[in-house]
């Protein structure tokens, strides 16, 4: 069993807009890239890298899904990225049998101490999420840092101290920020949007959010009067050009 | 690892280059970060016009496609039969010789006996210039599979068209419609296009059979029924009309709307413009009745106007436009059962439309003077922007639905103004600005002229006095007068058929027809390896240059192996295919942040060496030696003009000049200072109204992009369809075959009529009761993605998508299989339902089926397994008609393949691997990928 700290002093997190997400997958890669050169910690492998049934590590899937409406409208397509979302009561820390799970007081990142991982699974099974993947390389448990080395480096320009998928996100759809600080752009954000919470109803608290898709197909009986009504003229149009170029 | 420090700052690399994205044709800027000399991550590049920082999956697997496994390592000569994959590696000199073996003699003799094709090249104005010099008809890129409907109909329209043409204003549009859209070549500027629309809350609306991608995220989405959108969008033009929500102002000023048609039935100039004695367009002007030329100042055209002069009547522009959409043809209740689209919906849309273009518009406080002198306060714009691409215009009547659709956006008034649609440098440009074709092939000497153009009538066309084709594509002739890309897909078929004529040599690059860029596949892999009476091959020689071992390697003779794209340099031109942007012209480079590892040289730099061997004019000295190194040479010193060269950056000895200036041999360097490319940004004067804003036209003579200014109107009719229908009617010299001329007639009105899709009409409706698709993924770019560890592992096999109502109809359930079959054959694949899809059409995603043994896979690799081609379905050639003809399956104005026209069935099959069909495996030249991938230990 590890313990999780009582607070913590900020939430760092992401805030995935579904209304927006195109899922192009740009985050799943730009994450891939990055963690697997991460200067500590075993790459991201890719085992069967070119056969038949090739699985590597991913901190960041997108799912894609069909919610028909119950009205009978059109059927919509959702993209579902889907990460570790830093639950403040997360069941991946107090399962680990190591305390190579744990969770930061400073930031709430949830991270894994690779060194004293062993590879046992407990913290995958007891996510809700399915968030971690264990390398089969190298045996030891995977999952987001929230870039950890990206957003306090200092080799880095200040506009690059952000996760690699929320920097390379090209709609835009993914944002990074202190959800604990109620002024901050995300909490703004999330509150102006109705931001949700994943699977609440499983009591980890988790930290990131969702922006729901905004209504979509909403009909219209709007109808373009008629401009030619009374024309003398063929066709109704050529009646109301000459009315329209008189008055021009 | 250790507990990490609370704020840790590891080192990213030990140094980043800048330079340009080859993972599609997009052309992002990106940051390579090397350590130790090799490549170890790639982001976007901020400070570049194209995407700005952000990068797409694809672009961030580019270090797996650097280090595919598929990569060739050296030249390579066949060994086996065609076909086999069997080959021996060869040194340069040895495949050069055997080139230059093979290509001498026909240079010497007939060089039409080359057929050059390049495929998804980004070079073009550079290979172009080449077969230019060889002296071949016969070359083009892959534009003729492509797109080529959209970018023609754009330049007879409007003077350009969507992607590297022209972009909607996505920073003050307030509706865009999306045509035919999934995965865009534009792919990460529609992204963040769409990004900031949604903040703004701006609304998108997708009209697209299939909803998915940017169709999901539409706020709106019209499940059309595919080949329909040209009555749909003439639905919506019939509503604007009988409302009289049209932009009178815009034009009679910017359009040839006034302009005066002979409409004297059966008179000789019938559909012509009225012109005075020099040759300029008359209106009639409404002040005074007098008639003058279109570009008079002050005057107030008669939009109106129906006239007799000499006693023959003319007809404005505009009155003919309205006869044919205000017909019940258009009215949405007649198309909506065609289109699946409800009347209610379209009628709804077309009021959207006009709300948003007329109450809601925007105003640019900038003050500007038109080339007629004019001077105007301010910038008025209709905020209502398209963008369309293949599946609009992959199509047999692709062309006239893209005319179409400029043609609403011209009514609303909503092009080059702000919040509409808007040109990117060097565009917009007027169609008599463009080249003509040309073809005339001489024995030892260069081609007459650039190969590609756009044709002003009948007399522009490549055939002889027999009427017989110039081109081994049969582009510019009656079949497709218009084919301003060429038709790849028609080379290896007319080939092997000897029509119009047998060639020696086949030579291509970077197009993958042995696989998914050939439709009928299997028989493009049969008449590639076909054998004469004598044994030989039917064509004789095969070239072709990759950089990976994809299908078509299998199926040449000669190999040349290309780079991977960290390794080489190019250039992303204003003379070809630029990365510019509305408000900036600029160009960007390729350089090789890495050098190869293995015995291969940039593609381009082969032919500069190639070109200089067969002593090509251009390619060599007064002396005969050659006259550039390799392709960084030709790009810092070749120039067109003078003063204009493949870059426009930092020209000139001390590298000041920008656009025009004579070569700076220090160019490359500071391209790669300022991080792989150069922007010019355009006046604010000069943003808008481009093809008539002095400022604008000013600027663009004094960067280079062209040499007056050539202020033009848009063209809402489009005479040199007129000038090829009339020859169809029987006017002239130049006469069409008498089986073309009912065709010609129907699909070359200079307004644009809808007409169904062609195999719809050939094959039995009930028969083929159904449409199919396919969209391209957002992380895979056409063959390329599956050689990649990274993208494959996100799509490796793939499904055909079937709509609810067919599903039930015929019972399939989860886990099934089905055989579907058109009038030219039958694949085998698995299926899932899908409801967010057009009723009668089915679709799957492509890039994704490969072939056994290519690209570096394991032989039972999902994508050779279960992956599927729809290729196998459809024919280059239309089925039969019992004419003995060969009829192209390609739009008759401009041969694009037609590959979304086709129809077919689906019944359920025995369930299980493998799709069908299944052809042997390939030997592959470089033997398979490694069992596990470890990327980024070596930097532990």
């Amino acid at each position: 069993m590890t313990s999780l700290p009582t607070t913590t002093e900020r939430k760092l997190g992401l805030v995935i807009d579904l209304d927006t997400c195109v899922g192009c997958h740009a985050c799943v890669v730009a994450c891939k890239g990055w963690n697997t050169v991460a200067d500590d910690g075993a790459p991201l492998s890719d085992v069967d890298a070119y056969g038949p049934d090739p699985v590597g590590t991913f901190l960041n899937r997108v799912h894609s899904f069909e919610v028909t409406p119950d009205d009978g409208g059109a059927a919509r397509v959702v993209h579902f990225p889907r990460s570790c979302l830093h639950c403040e009561d997360a069941p991946c820390v107090t399962v680990c049998p190591t305390g190579a799970s744990f969770k930061r007081a400073e930031d709430g990142i949830v991270l894994v101490n690779e060194d004293d991982c062993m590879g046992c699974g407990l913290c995958a099974w007891a996510c809700p999420y399915g968030a971690r993947e264990l390398d089969l390389a190298a045996g030891v448990m995977k999952k987001c840092t929230l870039c950890v080395d990206r957003i306090y480096n200092e080799n880095l320009p200040d506009a690059d101290r952000v996760p690699a998928c929320v920097r390379t996100c090209p709609a835009g759809a993914r944002h990074f920020g202190d959800l604990g600080d109620p002024e901050s752009e995300v909490s703004r954000l999330v509150a102006a949007r109705d931001g949700m919470a994943l699977m609440p109803e499983c009591g980890t608290k988790p930290v990131n959010r969702y922006l729901p898709p905004r209504p979509r197909d909403v009909t219209s009986d709007e109808r373009l009067d008629d401009a030619a009504e009374g024309s003398d003229r063929p066709s109704g149009f050529l009646g109301w050009l000459d009315r329209m170029l008189e008055a021009l | 690892m250790s507990k990490p420090a609370a704020r840790p700052s590891p080192p990213v690399s030990d140094e980043v280059r800048q330079t340009t994205c080859y993972m599609c044709a997009c052309r992002c800027g990106i940051n390579v970060h090397l350590d130790g000399g090799k490549v170890k991550y790639i982001e976007g590049n901020r400070d570049h016009p194209v995407n700005r920082g952000v990068l797409c999956a694809k672009g961030s697997a580019g270090v797996m496609q650097h280090l595919s496994p598929a990569r060739l390592r050296a030249p390579l000569r066949r060994t086996g039969p065609r076909g086999s994959g069997q080959f021996e590696e060869i040194s340069w000199d040895e495949a050069y010789a055997i080139a230059e073996g093979w290509l001498r003699p026909l240079r010497e003799t007939a060089p039409e006996r080359l057929a050059f094709f390049t495929g998804r090249d980004q070079s073009q104005s550079f290979t172009g210039l080449w077969a230019q010099a060889f002296g071949t008809p016969n070359y083009a890129a892959h534009g003729g599979f492509c797109s080529v409907n959209m970018a023609a109909a754009g330049i007879y329209t409007l003077g350009g068209a969507f992607w590297e043409f022209g972009q909607p204003d996505w920073e003050r549009t307030k509706l865009l419609l999306l045509f035919g859209v999934a995965e865009d070549h534009d792919s990460n500027p529609i992204k963040i296009g769409l990004g900031q629309l949604k903040e703004r809350g701006a609304r998108v609306i997708g009209i697209n059979p299939i909803r998915t991608g940017y169709n999901a995220i539409a706020d709106d989405w019209f499940g059309i029924t595919p080949g329909t959108d040209g009555l749909f969008i003439g639905a919506l033009i019939h509503e604007l009309l009988r409302a009289g929500k049209i932009d009178l102002d815009y034009l009679a000023r910017y359009t040839n709307a006034p302009f005066l048609v002979n409409a004297e039935p059966g008179h000789e100039d019938e559909g012509l413009f009225l012109r005075d004695a020099d040759g300029k367009a008359l209106v009639r002007d409404r002040a005074t009745g007098a008639l003058c030329p279109f570009d008079t100042p002050g005057l107030r055209a008669d939009l109106a106007a129906d006239l007799r002069h000499e006693g023959v009547r003319h007809r404005s522009a505009l009155s003919l436009l309205a006869d044919a959409y205000l017909s019940d043809r258009y009215a949405p209740e007649t198309v909506a059962p065609t289109c699946g689209i409800e009347a209610g919906r379209i009628r709804a849309l077309a009021a959207e439309l006009a709300r948003v273009a007329f109450e809601e518009e925007i105003v640019v406080e900038q003050p500007w003077t038109d080339w007629k002198g004019e001077r105007h306060d301010r910038m008025i714009g209709r905020p209502v922007s398209m963008h369309a691409m293949r599946g609009i215009s992959a199509h047999s009547n692709g062309f006239q639905t893209c005319r179409a659709l400029h043609i609403l956006q011209i009514l609303l008034g909503s092009v080059e103004v702000p919040g509409g649609f808007r040109f990117k440098p060097p565009y917009p440009k007027p169609v008599e600005a463009h080249p003509r074709p040309h073809g005339t092939a001489r024995p030892g000497q260069p081609l007459d002229g650039p190969h590609l153009g756009y044709p002003l009538g009948p007399e522009d066309l490549l055939i002889d006095d027999e009427g017989k084709a110039l081109r081994i594509d049969k582009a510019f002739t009656w079949e497709h007068p218009l084919s301003a890309h060429g038709l790849m897909h028609m080379v290896i078929s007319n080939a092997h058929a000897g029509d119009p004529y047998r060639i020696d040599t086949l030579f291509l690059y970077m197009a993958n027809m042995a696989w998914n860029s050939s439709m009928n596949t299997a028989e493009t892999m049969a008449m590639l390896t076909d054998t004469d009476e004598n044994g030989d091959y039917v064509i004789p020689h095969i070239i072709y240059s990759d950089a990976y071992a994809s299908e078509m390697v299998a199926y040449a003779d000669l190999i040349l192996p290309d780079t991977t794209y960290l390794e080489r340099h190019d250039c992303i031109s204003l003379l070809d295919r630029p990365i510019c942007e509305a408000d900036a012209a600029a160009d960007a480079i390729r350089w090789p942040v890495v050098e190869p590892d293995r015995d291969v040289k940039g593609f381009q730099t082969a032919l500069v060496e190639l070109g200089a061997r067969l002593g090509l004019p251009g390619f060599v000295n007064d002396d005969g030696t050659a006259k550039y190194r390799d392709y960084a040479d030709y790009i810092v010193n070749h120039e067109r003009r003078p003063g204009i060269g493949p870059l426009a950056g930092w020209r000139g000895p001390d590298g000041e000049a920008q656009g025009r200036g004579a070569p700076n041999p220090d160019q490359l360097r500071r391209y790669i200072e300022n991080g792989g490319f150069w922007i010019a940004h355009i006046p604010e004067e000069a943003r808008f109204y481009k093809p008539w804003n002095a400022a604008y036209q000013d600027w663009a003579v004094k960067i280079g992009l062209f040499d007056a200014a050539q202020p033009f109107v848009f063209n809402l009719y489009a005479e040199p369809l007129r000038r090829f229908q009339r020859a169809a009617e029987g006017h002239g010299d130049i006469q069409p075959p008498e089986h073309l001329r009912a065709r010609i007639r129907t699909a070359f009105t200079p307004i644009p009529e809808w007409y169904p899709p062609y195999e719809e009409t050939a094959v039995d409706p009930d028969a083929f009761p159904l449409h199919a698709l396919t969209q391209r993924p957002m992380h895979m770019y056409h063959s390329w993605g599956s050689q990649n560890a990274w993208l494959r592992q996100i799509t490796n096999a793939h499904k055909l998508y079937l709509p609810a109502e067919v599903w039930e109809a015929e019972g399939f359930r989860e886990g099934d299989w089905a055989y579907v079959t058109s009038a030219h054959g039958r694949i085998k694949v698995p299926v899932a339902r899908m409801d967010a899809l057009n009723g009668k059409t089915l679709w799957t995603w492509n890039a994704i089926g490969k072939r056994r043994g290519a690209w570096a896979l394991d032989p039972d690799a999902p994508e050779a397994t279960r992956g599927f081609l729809l290729n196998h379905l459809i024919g280059e050639l239309l089925p039969p008609r019992g004419d003995g003809m060969r009829w192209a399956n390609s739009d008759p104005v401009t041969g694009q393949a037609a590959w979304f026209d086709l129809r077919v069935k689906v019944e359920k099959a025995p369930p299980g691997p493998p799709t069908e069909p299944a052809f042997p495996p390939l030997s592959s030249p470089v033997g398979r990928g490694p069992a596990i991938v470890r990327f980024g230990e070596e930097f532990k």
